[in-house]
């Protein structure tokens, strides 16, 4: 090992293309909410908040409230499909269905099944990133060509976020307890990561506590390359910073996987 | 063909051991399995049984003992030994988002058998296992007896020269079983070599043509069905129920072979009809029978009859 050692070859794309397979059949239910979603926000914030915040200040630049959250927007649905997949779908597929269980009697490491799985996550948050650019786009909230870096981006955050989900699916006792990183960590994360107003305006040491969110970071690119300019700073500090975390929550994720699969 | 590996046996487990923490569920068992052999690994639960076949297959790394499969190392050939068998679980472990034949086609591709190829032997399998007409069913929509079916289809989706088969007819009708049967001695007569768990000893008598009988973790005997039968409770078994007076008494002055259940009485004996027109003749007009000795006299007589798990 598997038995005895980590193993990791192309082979985890088999994994991918069976999730790829599955998504297919009910790829309208998968689309729909990337493309229903942002049409709500922007009609809420667009039009509801229209009178409350009219503009505002980011990075010396002044753009509307709808222009300033669209990227946001992008940013927390990519962590959420990653973190989703490979959280209530994986545990799904591990506990109940005991896919994982089946697959280990084929010629694939738990690795490889783990890592399709993560690669999977990643794919569902480039899609909905896609999709949601597409309709982002229509409102012209989007500027091209620097926003097609998102796509790359969403796939680097689908990546952490997946691996963070996937960390967690290794160590849960039973599919409730999701609740908790959910409670403590996604949703903190949605509503103090610069989603809905710029960090700027917390005191200094909530400042400090919301640049070590990857989400903080994950919108910030989001939002430098959709309407700001995106400086080596940006991408060598907040791209280094997903880099660096994915880099210690992926292993960390085969290594619970492992240690809860092989017995 | 002059192939080195017909001689060399497909299983070998020298001292193989397996421990869960401090539990020892495997406990030193050695046997081997020959090519084209349908060998029997049977024991009450919570035997060890599941256990065993997770080591073959390369699932769970082995706590102690040697173990090849197909001549090769199981912990360090694991992949190419996998490439080579078909697994079918002791749970239904089908994939539920996917149709009949999806389910045998992706798991082709797990294998890397290429797509055309795979299409060609889910086609064959569905209509081997009689589930052509299912094909485009969801998982969820079969019987247990149609799921146990698609489980074993899908183990034989690579080729498999070694099938291993964790209780394949648990939960079937006696007609499926019947039929599963047929299947599996169909497959051997291909040269296919299989190593089956069951708790049916009617079962084991009639496919296996070798078992061992394992009781926590330790190999009780090792045998051919028939063999086991004959040293074990002799050709024909004499069954009192409820037990005839007197019949203790005699059975203990004679010194027989003999097993006391309270409600019933068995008798071990070989070809003594004698002795059955005795005990009929003396203490039982009715409630006595002689019949063939069986795997599961066997199977009780060795691993006591007290409740498991
Ligand atoms: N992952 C595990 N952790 C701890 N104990 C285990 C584990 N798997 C099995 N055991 C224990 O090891 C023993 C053997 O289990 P195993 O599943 O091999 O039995 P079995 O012969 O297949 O039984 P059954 O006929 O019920 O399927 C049992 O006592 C079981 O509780
Ligand atoms: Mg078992």
């Amino acid at each position: 090992m598997n038995p005895a050692s980590f193993s990791l070859t192309w082979r985890c794309l088999r994994v991918w293309k069976r999730d790829w397979l599955v998504n297919r059949q009910s790829w309208h239910i998968s689309f729909l909410v990337p493309l229903l979603e942002p049409i709500l926000y922007v009609a809420a914030f667009g039009v509801g908040f229209r009178a409350l915040i009219p503009e505002l200040q980011y990075r010396g630049e002044t753009v509307s409230y709808v222009m300033f959250m669209a990227p946001a927007l992008i940013a927390t649905s990519i962590m959420y499909n990653a973190f989703f997949e490979n959280t209530y779908s994986s545990f799904v597929r591990m506990y109940y269905q005991k896919t994982y269980d089946a697959i280990m009697a084929t010629p694939l490491s738990v690795e490889e099944i783990i890592t399709g799985e993560i690669l999977w996550g990643a794919t569902k948050s480039l899609l909905a990133a896609t999709v949601m650019l597409v309709v982002l786009s229509l409102f012209g909230l989007i500027r091209y060509p620097d926003s097609l870096g998102i796509l790359p981006l969403a796939f680097l955050g689908g990546l952490c976020f997946g691996s963070i989900g996937m960390a967690f699916t290794g160590v849960v006792k039973n599919i409730d307890m999701f609740n908790l990183p959910i409670f403590l960590l996604l949703t903190p994360m949605f509503l103090f990561s610069g989603t809905f107003f710029p960090i700027d305006t917390l005191p200094g040491w909530a400042q400090a506590v919301a640049w070590t969110l990857p989400l903080t970071h994950l919108v910030a690119l989001a939002r430098v390359m959709t309407f700001g300019v995106l400086t080596w700073q940006d991408a060598l500090i907040s791209g280094g910073y997903l880099l660096a975390l994915t880099a210690v929550c992926f292993p960390l994720a085969l290594m619970a996987m492992r240690r809860r699969l092989i017995k | 063909m002059a192939n080195p590996e017909q001689s060399i046996p497909v299983v070998a487990a020298e001292n193989l051991r397996k421990c869960y923490g401090s539990f020892v569920a495997v406990n030193d068992i050695s046997f081997n399995v020959g090519r084209g052999e349908l060998f029997g690994i049977l024991g009450p639960n919570g035997a060890g049984k599941t256990s065993t076949i997770r080591m073959i297959y390369g699932f769970s790394p082995l706590s102690g003992g040697s173990l090849t499969v197909f001549g090769k190392n199981v912990t360090t050939d694991w992949r190419s030994i996998r490439a080579r068998l078909g697994v079918c679980h002791q749970d239904n472990n089908l994939d539920t988002e996917m149709s009949v034949r999806q389910n045998l086609e992706v798991f082709g591709t797990f294998f890397g058998i290429p797509a055309p190829v795979a299409r060609k032997r889910a086609t064959d399998l569905l209509e081997f296992f009689g589930l052509a007409h299912r094909e485009k069913a969801r998982v969820g929509e079969l019987s247990g007896g149609l799921m146990r079916r698609l489980v074993l289809a899908r183990a034989l989706i690579n080729e498999p020269e070694l099938l291993i088969l964790d209780e394949p007819t648990t939960g079937l009708d006696p007609q499926s079983r019947q039929q599963l049967w047929e299947q599996l001695a169909r497959l051997k007569k291909r040269g296919v070599t299989i190593l089956l768990t069951t708790h049916y000893m009617e079962e084991a008598a009639q496919l296996c043509d070798r078992l061992i009988i394992i009781d926590r973790g330790r190999i009780l005997v090792e045998g051919r069905p028939r063999d086991l039968v004959g040293e074990y409770v002799g050709n024909q078994v004499i069954e009192s129920s409820p037990v005839c007076e007197g019949l203790r008494e005699f059975v203990k002055a004679r010194k027989l072979d003999h097993e006391d259940l309270g409600h019933r009485l068995l008798i071990y004996c070989k070809n003594d009809e004698a002795l059955y027109r005795e005990i009929t003749g003396q203490y039982c007009q009715d409630n006595c029978i002689l019949r063939m000795g069986t795997l599961e006299d066997v199977f009780l007589k060795l691993t006591g009859r007290e409740l498991r798990e």
